[in-house]
């Protein structure tokens, strides 16, 4: 059962960073339009080069 | 995660995908005021939309940047100090999008999106916890013993505790508002269960007890945020869409200071005040004419078709609008004293009588939350007694009882059918603005519509072209495509499409208020208004033509209908709906189309008050009256019966009043919505049953004592997963 003591904090930690990626997706307002970006991947416009 | 509503309007036709945007045509329109403009597209809908349209508006000058959000149809542009939305309308304009102004202060959309971020951020954190809790759960539950299981219980409370202070907040807070307001809220026993079982199993927990409900109290917590959250999702895509319905008409008048005219908001008038009205304008505020003459349009305020002649001396009315020649007017009331405000005032009236409906959720939960709470208290209260005073116990037993008890379901049976049935009624063009007319909307047995504008589009159609002679019909061509005036423009359409050429008619004048003058062959020809060609009114819409060699011949006209009003009159009735017309039009006018849609119960001539009155009445009678109208004589009407819908070109007072807007101009959905809102109460009363059962089987076993974290957690998740997926059944 030693395991447990390695497992669970692993476990949190990983969910941990799910969470934190969540969080700043969120303050990052990826929520705000979920129709214009499904449509905006379809955009040639920065198929080349980054957008600066 | 909860699934995210899709909320998508019917296509239209996609500009972009025709039109490829023509920069130098854009730069060419120079910038002229704040830095944050929004602006509404109604038009944009794909990928390609959206990089013309930002593309478009950043090749302007003085666009710092533009961003285009889809969902709610909007782009929001940062500009440098001197462009105006002006300066952006025409060139989106050029690239073939309608866009209008909106008024950001009527918008607030910053704040709705905020609450909107809050509430999925504690959905979010709910979430992560409720599975990490679970997990260890589990574990205890499949036989951790001793040290193991306390150790898990102690993992669990220090990411169930936290959570559960966070996430539920938005419960604990309306829980108190309730308390404070002295009423037993559906919030007042969620908080109490959720605070009941996190403090009872960290006791539980220190005590090295069996039993915690950590899991149950963040599995509780997230659900219940899941309702919330859809619920505020229907909330704010109807509010942000009527709000922009509200902000399209940016009220502005034309005042003439001296000579030089200036653009003034209508608020800034004072009685006195000369203000200049262009055809096609729609007057601002109440006045007499002062100068010019003209033909106005009456037909919102009162639901006459045939348009009224107006010269000096004449009065009109806020919301008319002018046709044919410019007017000047002198402002007799403005602002609050229009009588379009008092209008408004009178819906605002209605309004707060329409808010004491209590909903479904309301009902059960005025049930709900004393009889849990009288459960609880008597399990406890029992057990007591029958154990001799075992204080733990017995508070356990009546917390399981809480917690089986707390409706997960129940916060998520309305929400969730509410979103589906108010998606897909968006989806065929209906917007929801009122949180309960949908309900009110299941209740509906009567149907009253208003004629001009809602069953009939408010445009002429010319009914006897072929009673004339192709002679006649040359030079009606020639005169009626040299005016603006609505019956001309129809007439002239019709003679196109029949490949009519016109005559050669020269020096063609436009008279306000009369008709189309010209020469033809030496002899002078008209076309115009009975008086004006020497004949007497005849009862239908009609317009004459004077030929110069004989007795002048009339065009009558008719109301175009608008399309699927026979569909939706057909359907209504075909559900077993009595139908009503109620108008304000001539009797002749209002006949015909009653026969035309087979509708037996009509009334013409009606003033607003009388429409009022009639839908009063029939309430009075035990009806319960949807009232479907656009104009400001409907207002009334629209107010004071059960549940209202108006399109969206109606004036702005009869959309505030109404509870459903109609996006298309297609009427056919009406009769959709009345059976999507039956079946969508049905759903709801399915929803409470469902969780009613759950109870039924749970509380027992709660009482007893025999309810483990397990059993709560089974039947907490069971319960809201079957209500969801019935709301998912809806058709």
């Amino acid at each position: 059962m030693d395991i447990l003591g390695t497992l669970i904090p692993v476990s949190l930690f990983l969910g941990g960073i799910g969470l934190a990626a969540f969080v700043w997706s969120l303050k990052s307002k990826q929520y705000d339009d979920p129709q214009g970006d499904a449509n905006r991947i379809l955009n040639k416009d920065w198929d080349d080069h980054p957008k600066p | 995660m909860t699934a995210m509503p899709r909320l998508e309007t019917p296509l239209s036709a996609c500009p972009a995908c025709a039109a490829v945007p023509a920069a130098e045509r854009l730069a060419a329109h120079a910038a002229a005021a704040p830095a944050r403009l929004v602006l509404s597209l109604p038009g944009v809908h794909c990928a390609a939309c959206i990089s013309t349209v930002e593309g478009g508006l950043q090749r302007l000058p003085g666009v710092r940047s533009a961003r285009v959000n889809l969902t709610l149809r909007r782009v929001s542009v940062d500009a440098d100090a001197g462009v105006d939305a002006a300066a952006l309308i025409a060139p989106l304009a050029a690239l073939g999008y309608e866009a209008h102004e909106l008024d950001p202060g009527l918008l607030s959309a910053t704040e709705t999106d905020r609450q909107g971020r809050e509430l999925l951020m504690r959905l979010g954190v709910a979430g992560f916890a409720m599975m990490n809790v679970m997990l260890l759960s589990v574990a205890v539950w499949s036989g951790a013993e001793g040290a193991t299981r306390d150790m898990f219980h102690w993992i669990s409370a220090a990411i169930a505790i936290p959570t559960v202070l966070f996430c539920g907040q938005p419960f604990f807070r309306s829980a108190w508002a309730s308390l404070k307001a002295r009423r037993l809220g559906m919030d007042v026993p969620i908080s109490l269960a959720i605070i009941l079982a996190s403090s009872i199993s960290l006791y539980e927990t220190t005590q090295g007890g069996h039993h915690a409900y950590f899991d149950a109290a963040v599995m509780l917590t997230f659900f219940l945020l899941a309702g919330r959250y859809l619920d505020h999702r229907t909330r704010a895509v109807a509010r942000s869409a009527a709000g922009e319905l509200a902000a399209l008409e940016v009220p502005r008048a034309l005042r003439l200071d001296g000579g030089a005219e200036t653009l003034v908001a209508v608020g800034d008038l004072n009685p006195g005040d000369l203000v200049l009205v262009r055809p096609g304008g729609r007057m601002p505020v109440d006045g007499v004419v002062t100068l010019g003459a003209s033909e106005i349009d009456r037909s919102l305020l009162t639901g006459e078709t045939l348009p009224v002649y107006a010269g000096a001396g004449s009065v009109v009315s806020a919301g008319e609008v002018n046709l044919t020649g410019p007017l000047t007017l002198r402002v007799t009331a403005a602002g609050r004293d229009s009588s379009l405000h008092r209008m408004a005032d009178l819906v605002a009236m209605a309004e707060s009588a329409k808010t004491r409906y209590t909903s479904l959720a309301d009902r059960a939960a005025r049930l709900y939350s004393p009889g849990v709470h009288l459960l609880s208290f008597s399990a406890f209260g029992y057990w007591m007694w029958a154990t001799g005073g075992d204080l733990r116990f017995a508070i356990n037993i009546s917390a399981a009882v809480l917690i089986i008890t707390c409706p997960c379901a129940l916060g998520l049976a309305v929400p969730a059918v509410v979103t589906a049935a108010s998606g897909k009624l968006f989806r065929k063009g209906l917007l929801i603005k009122h949180g309960t007319a949908l309900e009110r909307l299941a209740e509906v047995d009567t149907v009253v519509f208003d004629k001009t504008g809602t069953l009939t589009l408010g445009a002429p159609e010319p009914m006897n072209i072929d009673a004339h002679s192709p002679a006649d019909l040359t030079v009606a061509a020639a005169l009626a495509g040299a005016s603006a005036h609505p019956l001309s423009l129809a007439l002239a359409a019709a003679l196109r499409v029949r490949g009519v050429r016109p005559a050669p008619v020269t020096d063609l004048r436009e008279v306000p208020g009369y008709g189309v003058e010209g020469r033809l062959d030496g002899r002078a020809v008209r076309l115009g208004r009975a008086g004006w060609a020497g004949q007497g009114d005849l009862s239908e819409t009609a317009t004459w033509l004077d030929n110069g060699t004989g007795t002048p011949a009339a065009f009558t006209f008719a109301d175009r209908l608008r399309p699927g009003a026979a569909k939706a009159v057909a359907g209504l009735q075909a559900q077993g709906k009595a139908v009503l017309l109620l108008s304000g039009d001539t009797e002749g006018a209002v006949a015909g189309l009653a026969a035309r849609l087979g509708i037996a119960d009509w009334t013409a001539g009606a003033l607003p008050a009388e429409k009022a009155a009639r839908v009063a009445e029939l309430a009075g009678q035990g009806r319960r009256v949807l009232m479907v109208g656009d104009g400001l004589n409907d207002t009334a009407a629209l107010a004071a019966a059960h549940v209202s819908i108006s399109p969206a070109s109606a004036l702005d007072a009869a959309r505030t009043a109404s509870d459903i807007v109609l996006l298309g101009s297609d009427i056919a959905p009406v009769a959709d919505a009345l059976r999507i809102a039956r079946q969508a109460r049905r759903r709801m009363k399915e929803n409470f049953g469902i969780s009613f059962a759950y109870n039924i089987i749970a509380v027992p076993l709660a009482l007893v004592g025999l309810a483990t974290p397990l059993a709560a957690a089974l039947a907490m998740s069971l319960s809201s997963i079957t209500v969801s997926l019935n709301a998912l059944r809806l058709k």
